[in-house]
């Protein structure tokens, strides 16, 4: 927890009545496995939450849901006035305004950083090249890894390749945004580094969803807490709430495992 | 570098020759040379020795001699007076052909076959199942008589194709046999002529039509080139696509031009047809045979190279907004060709050495004139195999090397 030193003000940040994301009585099923149940969640724009829950609670699936990575079966998202049906169309107005960062970064390793971040721009947005890079390197500037853009990914570290996943988003100009678990797999000095990419993000308004466990940012950051268990939202309050005065037992639970004790 | 001329030395002692890893590679080379000069000479002076024994002598003399034998298809001026080099070369380009357009076409099927096989479409990716068990699984021998037994049973006689209610030409060009298939040829008006080299005589319009592309691929090569530079230093790539197709195009349209060029449409006259090529049903077996044996083996490969890229790769993608199409060519298609690459050499190499089995169904290549009639007709089986051992090992040499270096290119993106 001590890794966030800039903690923000939540009351500080605007966050307007106009709705970025809608999801009513959704349910997800794989096969027989029922992993999402009855979902309602609206999330404002210029809102900041934080998913968290234990393993196998459907965090992942819920916010792939989002940007269709996986489909839902019953039930109703809207996203930024799109509804996501089966209509490609519809798809494809979500995705280029929700970006998402993996776990696993998953930049594309046969392509430059810098090719990295135009690609989308330039064959989704049809971007001129030029101008694609110029704004590639604006968030590259802007996530401090300027100078590695002509090298490949796998010649960075960890913590600069979650760095550039997030510019890669950012470069598709999004307004929201989604994280699945983004410092899972980095070293504890190099959460840190991406844990103030994404602080400074929020503080320019971006609408972010993230699944963390990272509970000081959690607390520094987030203006809502959303926890998962099997598959339902189980409680979802202000941090300061959510970590001092949790309402269910489950959610105590969780939380003394998560903390330590 | 300064450390390391300052570093002590070691002294040199004979063990370090086995114990050190600056010596040791070197030693194993030298010694594994050593014994493999040491057989082959034994095996060479053994060979000699017996040889002399049975009065038999080891020369090529024999490439000289008139061959007397026809070959139907040839790429080179050819007849019966030709030389038993000349057959050589004959039945070399027929390998050449069979392996250059065997390996285009498996490649082509192998690509579409794989792709499909993963569709999500369940009927297509069920049907691609099918063709690729059926295909891999049955001796290609048997696939090669299979095809040439139905161009040859089951194909209409050239005659059948006469009058109004007789079978109709595939889009007015193409007649498909029972002896041969029917294509157009491309005639020029203005030819060069040709230029004779002693062992076979050079088409100067061919070369002339070859050396045009070779220099319009070479200057859009260059332009390509120029724009990049251009691109490093000014951040402004200017446009070239537009210029490039100019460069490639003008020149070939302007020399066919001047050339007179126009297609012959083959005609049935009497009983066969004429004007365009005569391509003998042995060739088109044994080129469908080879392609789609082949091809069933690089589905396979294409398909195991698409499924080495991790799933994140096409959800990144995804996520990004691209669509599956682009998805493919541009972000999973590139990072399995590295995985693609190398076993697909060895399915060329084996296309290629497969090819030999021309002989099934009488198809004339290397195999079938040095490697049978001339071997036979000239009792010099030593020489001739030797010879033909030594064309496949060039072949083979020559398309892994330029595999090979393929592949270092595709790899060194990478890093
Ligand atoms: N493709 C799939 N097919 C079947 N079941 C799946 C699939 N993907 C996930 N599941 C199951 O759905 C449940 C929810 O998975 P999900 O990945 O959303 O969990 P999570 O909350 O993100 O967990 P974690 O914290 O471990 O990432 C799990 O029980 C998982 O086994
Ligand atoms: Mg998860």
């Amino acid at each position: 927890m001590e890794t966030i030193e800039r903690a923000i003000d939540p009351s500080h940040m605007k966050i307007s009545d106009e709705i970025a994301i809608q999801i009513r009585a959704m349910n997800k099923w794989y096969g027989q496995f029922h992993v999402l149940r009855d979902i309602n969640l609206t999330v404002h724009r210029g809102e900041r939450i934080v998913i968290c829950g234990p393993s196998g609670s459907g965090k992942s699936t819920l916010i792939r849901c989002i940007n269709r990575l996986e489909e839902h079966q019953s039930g109703q998202i809207v996203v930024d006035g799109t509804e996501l049906t089966s209509d490609l169309k519809n798809i494809d107005t979500v995705r280029s305004e929700v970006g998402m960062v993996f776990q696993h970064f998953n930049l594309f390793p046969h392509l430059t950083i810098l090719e990295n971040c135009t690609l989308a721009p330039i064959w989704v947005r049809k971007v001129p090249k030029e101008e694609a890079e110029e704004t590639a390197m604006h968030f590259l500037r802007k996530v401090k890894i300027p100078d590695q853009a002509h090298k490949y990914p796998g010649q960075l570290s960890g913590g600069q390749q979650q760095r550039v996943a997030i510019a890669r988003s950012l470069c598709m100009k999004p307004r929201i945004m989604l994280f699945d678990e983004p410092t899972s797999a980095l070293d504890p000095e190099m959460i840190k580094e991406v844990l103030d990419t994404m602080i400074s993000l929020a503080e320019e308004g971006m609408t972010m969803l993230c699944v963390t466990h990272e509970m000081g940012f959690a607390q520094a950051v987030a203006n809502r807490v959303v926890f998962m268990d099997q598959g339902q939202i189980v409680e979802q309050n202000t941090p300061r709430e959510f970590f001092n005065n949790p309402q269910s037992e489950r959610t105590k639970m969780f939380l003394s495992q998560i903390l330590g004790h | 570098m300064a450390n390391a001329v300052e570093k002590p030395k070691d002294s040199f002692r004979p063990s370090m020759l086995l114990y050190d890893t600056r010596y040791r590679s070197l030693t194993i080379q030298i010694v594994v040379f050593a014994l493999f000069v040491a057989a082959a000479a034994w095996l060479i002076d053994n060979t000699v020795r017996n040889l002399s024994a049975l009065g038999k002598d080891f020369d090529f003399g024999f490439l000289g001699v008139r061959a007397g034998y026809d070959i139907a298809q040839h790429l080179i001026p050819y007849t019966q007076n030709s030389t038993h080099a000349q057959a050589m070369l004959v039945g070399l380009l027929n390998t050449l052909l069979i392996a250059v357009m065997g390996c285009a076409l498996a490649t082509v099927i192998g690509v579409i076959v794989g792709v499909l096989r993963l569709s999500s479409n369940w009927l297509v990716a069920r049907l691609m199942t099918v063709y690729v068990e059926m295909f891999r699984n049955v001796p290609v021998l048997l696939w090669i008589l299979l095809f040439y037994t139905v161009f040859s049973e089951a194909s209409p006689t050239p005659a059948a194709f006469r009058g109004e209610d007789g079978q109709s030409m595939l889009l007015g060009l193409f007649a498909v046999t029972n002896r041969y298939t029917a294509i157009p040829d491309v005639a020029v008006e203005r030819g060069f002529g040709t230029l004779d080299l002693g062992l076979f005589s050079l088409n100067l319009t061919f070369a002339a039509i070859v050396v045009v592309l070779a220099a319009s691929f070479y200057v859009r090569h260059r332009l390509k080139a120029r724009a990049r530079a251009v691109q490093e230093s000014t951040g402004r790539r200017p446009s070239t696509w537009w210029k490039s197709l100019l460069i490639v195009v003008l020149p070939i349209a302007l020399l066919l031009w001047v050339l007179g060029t126009h297609l012959l449409v083959p005609s049935l006259s009497g009983f066969n047809f004429t004007g365009g090529i005569n391509v003998p049903n042995s060739f088109m077996a044994l080129w469908l045979a080879l392609s789609f044996y082949t091809g069933a083996f690089i589905a396979e490969i294409v398909r195991a190279g698409i499924l080495a890229v991790s799933r994140g790769q096409s959800e990144a993608a995804f996520a990004l907004g691209l669509r599956p199409r682009r998805t493919m060519s541009l972000v999973i298609l590139p990072q399995a060709l590295r995985v693609i690459v190398p076993p697909l050499i060895s399915q060329f190499l084996n296309l290629t050495k497969n090819s030999s089995l021309a002989i099934a169904v009488g198809y004339l290549d290397l195999r079938g004139t040095l490697g049978g009639i001339t071997l036979n007709q000239t009792g010099r089986e030593l020489e001739c195999v030797l010879l033909m051992m030594l064309i496949y090992l060039a072949i083979s040499l020559i398309i892994s090397g330029g595999m090979n270096v393929y592949n270092s290119r595709i790899r060194l993106k990478e890093r």
